[in-house]
């Protein structure tokens, strides 16, 4: 059996998130699956229900809403999502309320 | 064995030929084979992230790729598909490096070679040849524990300044400057200092050099990259770009006081600078490090 291959990406370390947000993208094209983990280091007004989007490409410069969401934690701790079949990019994309901020550290956790 | 039994081995192993290692091969990276143990660049903090110095807090980290144009398809490289690749943010100033962290057992000559190649982002129709600022190579090295004798912290530093504020430069220059070095937190155990800063470059006499840039964003050549150390004396040995031998005899490395916990250390980093507003790539299609035997 030749093992899977793996690897974490922390693709934000202590960002501060305002209005409209984009985690920067990650080339993905030797993974099968992944896992975005958006660990809120501080939330600050921002209400249940606000998502950031999955966005898929296939150059890296033009994007596609992929379906998944991921949950913004409204206070300080770690959601997730997982996500398959995407091809050879991903990367978040968002909107918080006015008046909210948040600090996040995101991870991309990658499987072949 | 023989030194022509070993280069007959060598030149008869088709990953292996395109390289010219010294006897001991340390690591040899093929980035088809995953990240090979190449990892981000972390800065220095106690107690917060707050803390870190805030060159340090934006350092993007290494991913692989298989150079999917949008025009062209997949590029690949040059031994198949997957690259380990460095990629800023879309803004000037914005730096991505790749690091491979691992200690020696002889003080004695080391050689790092690569193949390599950069681009900026194709977001537009245009050569787009002065995106990229730079692309660089460096050793962070500490000398043994028994030195008894000004024990130091060497950093030779090496970078390809391709362009500098929208201007073609094409030079190799080098680094010997100290960068200050700051109290991180309170405990008085942390320091940091941000070597890769913009500050503090010299150009290496001789050190133009034009690359195959070829036209458009889409198109990539690789090239060959070789960097010799001498981890005895602390002195460069070598710098070859291709078909280009530098001379680095009269050249010096940047050089610090040990620190209390790095001794003999021997990090490996590659990097990438972006000039413009558009995201830098370097990409590394493998890596070979190798040394003297020693014992």
């Amino acid at each position: 059996m030749i093992m899977r291959q793996s690897a974490t990406a922390t693709v934000e370390l202590n960002t501060e998130w305002r209005g409209k947000f984009t985690a920067e993208p990650f080339e993905v094209a030797w993974a099968s699956e992944a896992i975005y983990f958006i660990r809120a280091l501080e939330s600050e007004g921002v209400p249940g229900g606000v998502n950031a989007r999955v966005q898929i490409s296939p150059d890296g410069m033009h994007w596609c809403d992929e379906g998944t969401l991921v949950p913004l934690p409204s206070a300080p701790g770690t959601a997730y999502a997982r996500v398959t079949h995407f091809g050879g990019w991903l990367r978040l994309e968002g909107e918080l309320p006015n008046g909210a901020h948040m600090k996040v550290i995101v991870h991309l956790v990658l499987k072949s | 064995m023989t030194s022509d039994l070993r280069q007959a081995l060598l030149h008869s192993d088709p990953s292996l030929s395109r390289f010219n290692p010294l006897e001991r091969i340390l690591f040899y990276d093929d980035f088809n084979q995953g990240m090979q143990g190449w990892t981000a660049l972390i800065g220095n903090y106690e107690d917060s992230l707050d803390s870190m110095l805030p060159e340090y807090r934006d350092i993007r980290p290494p991913m692989l790729s298989n150079l999917s144009m949008w025009d062209s398809g997949t590029v690949g490289t040059l031994t198949g598909n997957y690259a380990l690749k460095l990629a800023t943010r879309p803004r000037p100033d914005s730096i991505s490096v790749g690091i491979k962290r691992m200690t020696f057992r002889h003080a004695g000559p080391i050689r790092l070679e690569a193949f390599f190649t950069f681009k900026p982002e194709a977001t537009e129709l245009r050569l787009a040849e002065t995106d990229v600022r730079a692309v660089g190579v460096l050793f962070d090295l500490q000398v043994s524990d028994r030195t008894i004798e000004n024990p130091l912290r060497v950093m030779p530093h090496i970078r390809y300044l391709n362009a500098l504020d929208g201007k073609a430069v094409e030079r190799w220059q080098y680094k010997s400057e100290r960068m200050s070095m700051y109290e991180i937190g309170g405990s008085g155990k942390t320091r940091s200092h941000f070597h890769l800063a913009p500050e503090g470059w010299a150009d290496l006499p001789g050190g133009d050099q034009r690359l195959c840039y070829n036209e458009i964003a889409t198109k990539h050549n690789w090239y060959y990259l070789r960097l010799d150390f001498d981890l005895e004396t602390m002195s460069y040995l070598g710098l070859q770009c291709n078909d280009r031998v530098f001379e680095v005899s009269d050249i010096e490395p940047m050089q610090i006081p040990a620190m209390p916990n790095l001794w003999c250390m021997l990090n490996s980093f590659f990097w990438v600078e972006s000039d413009c507003d558009s995201r830098a790539f370097l990409y590394l299609d493998s890596v070979l490090l190798s040394a003297e035997m020693g014992e």
